[in-house]
């Protein structure tokens, strides 16, 4: 610290020395923190990341649901950033709030799971994406459906640009398997966590 | 896009700092620990109306100097060992040693020289936001950390000339 390099300030860099934390003081204090802030209505944004085949996900849930599901190349900064200014600033690193999430994504990456039962929260998107995104969760594990069909589905079949727009602002890829549409011709189209982990999951989904 | 950072950062980024104050005002001490969790759960709660252009630092160190001081009050009523750094068992060095002479140093400061140290050199603060917290003037608030730093000093240069005498 700078401002203690002086001769004179030989007692505050000792002091300074003294009171500092180590790592281990402050993860405590950390896990009191999450604590505390749920017990108290105060924590609208917890968040953790896990591990899976297609990289770091980084989970997200306000006290009504899972509400964001993102990818590592997504930047993490920046979807913490767009959380705090869409919903509150008042963001935690709290795993505790996101443990049946988590569950249910390793069973699904285990195969052992096809679909999930967690409460979700669409506050992220709204109107015609919503509705797209909600229609997502109807279309069966393993299964696939084209921009076009889903188009149809929501009943405006000329929407096909617009169900593509929605599935590429899903905010929560993997949960909501925007991964199951595909374009009409049987190519991939696009995907938010990249290509290779859209072929993953469409693979893993054939293989179990 | 301008809005107001993660908490997560904020705890991030100044979570030793504030925990330095705390200790350096109420010791190692369990008080301390609470302290530092009541100054952040406040902070949590008024995040969001917090100013933008605040200043975060002198924000928390504000917080945790009144939390130490319902917490000092608190231990009085409690009629537990007196202000300061408390005598139960020391985890910061070898009793005799300089280490633990500084802490006794510290605890026999003026409560305004103590805070005036430890939020200066612990959190940061500048003696303006010093004076804010403390009242009075920024030159008081500076001839108090002065005075205070001396006063350690003494202690800690006296302790090394004994301890150079003695081996």
């Amino acid at each position: 610290m700078s401002t203690i390099d002086t001769e004179d300030g030989l007692g505050a860099r000792i002091l300074y020395t003294l009171t500092s934390p180590d790592q281990n003081d402050l993860a405590t204090l950390h896990r009191r923190l999450e604590t505390a802030a749920h017990a108290e209505g105060i924590l609208d944004v917890a968040y953790t990341t896990i591990d899976s085949p297609v990289g770091s996900l980084l989970l997200a849930a306000t006290r009504n649901g899972l509400v964001r599901v993102a990818y590592e190349r997504e930047d993490y900064d920046l979807v913490l950033a767009t959380l705090a200014s869409k919903i509150s600033p008042r963001i935690l690193r709290a795993p505790d709030r996101l443990e049946v999430a988590a569950r249910e994504l390793g069973e699904y990456f285990a195969g052992r799971r096809t679909d999930f039962d967690l409460p979700l929260d669409y506050s992220l998107s709204s109107g015609f994406r919503q509705i797209v995104q909600q229609h997502l969760a109807r279309i069966p594990y393993g299964r696939t459906q084209s921009y076009k069909q889903v188009a149809d589905q929501v009943r405006h079949p000329n929407a096909i640009r617009a169900v593509g727009t929605a599935c590429a602002t899903n905010p929560l890829p993997v949960v909501l398997p925007c991964h199951r549409v595909l374009r009409t011709d049987g190519s991939l189209g696009g995907y938010a966590g990249g290509l290779e982990a859209k072929e993953t999951l469409l693979r893993l989904e054939q293989a179990a | 896009m301008y809005a107001k950072e993660p908490f997560e950062e904020i705890v991030r980024k100044h979570g030793a700092q504030v925990l330095r104050v705390c200790r350096g005002v109420l010791g190692l001490h369990t008080d301390a620990d609470d302290a530092w969790s009541e100054t952040f759960i406040a902070g949590l709660r008024a995040w969001p109306s917090l100013p933008d252009d605040a200043n975060v630092a002198a924000w928390l160190v504000t917080i945790a100097h009144r939390k130490a001081i319902d917490i000092t009050r608190a231990r009085k009523r409690r009629a537990l060992p007196a202000d300061g750094v408390p005598d139960q068992e020391s985890n910061i060095g070898i009793p005799g040693s300089t280490d633990h002479d500084l802490w006794d140093a510290v605890r026999e400061l003026p409560n305004k020289q103590r805070q005036a140290v430890v939020y200066h050199y612990l959190g940061g603060l500048s003696y303006k936001e010093v004076a804010l917290i403390l009242g009075g003037s920024e030159a008081a608030a500076r001839r108090a950390a002065s005075d205070g730093i001396q006063a350690l000093r003494v202690t800690y240069l006296s302790e090394r000339v004994k301890c150079e005498r003695t081996s």
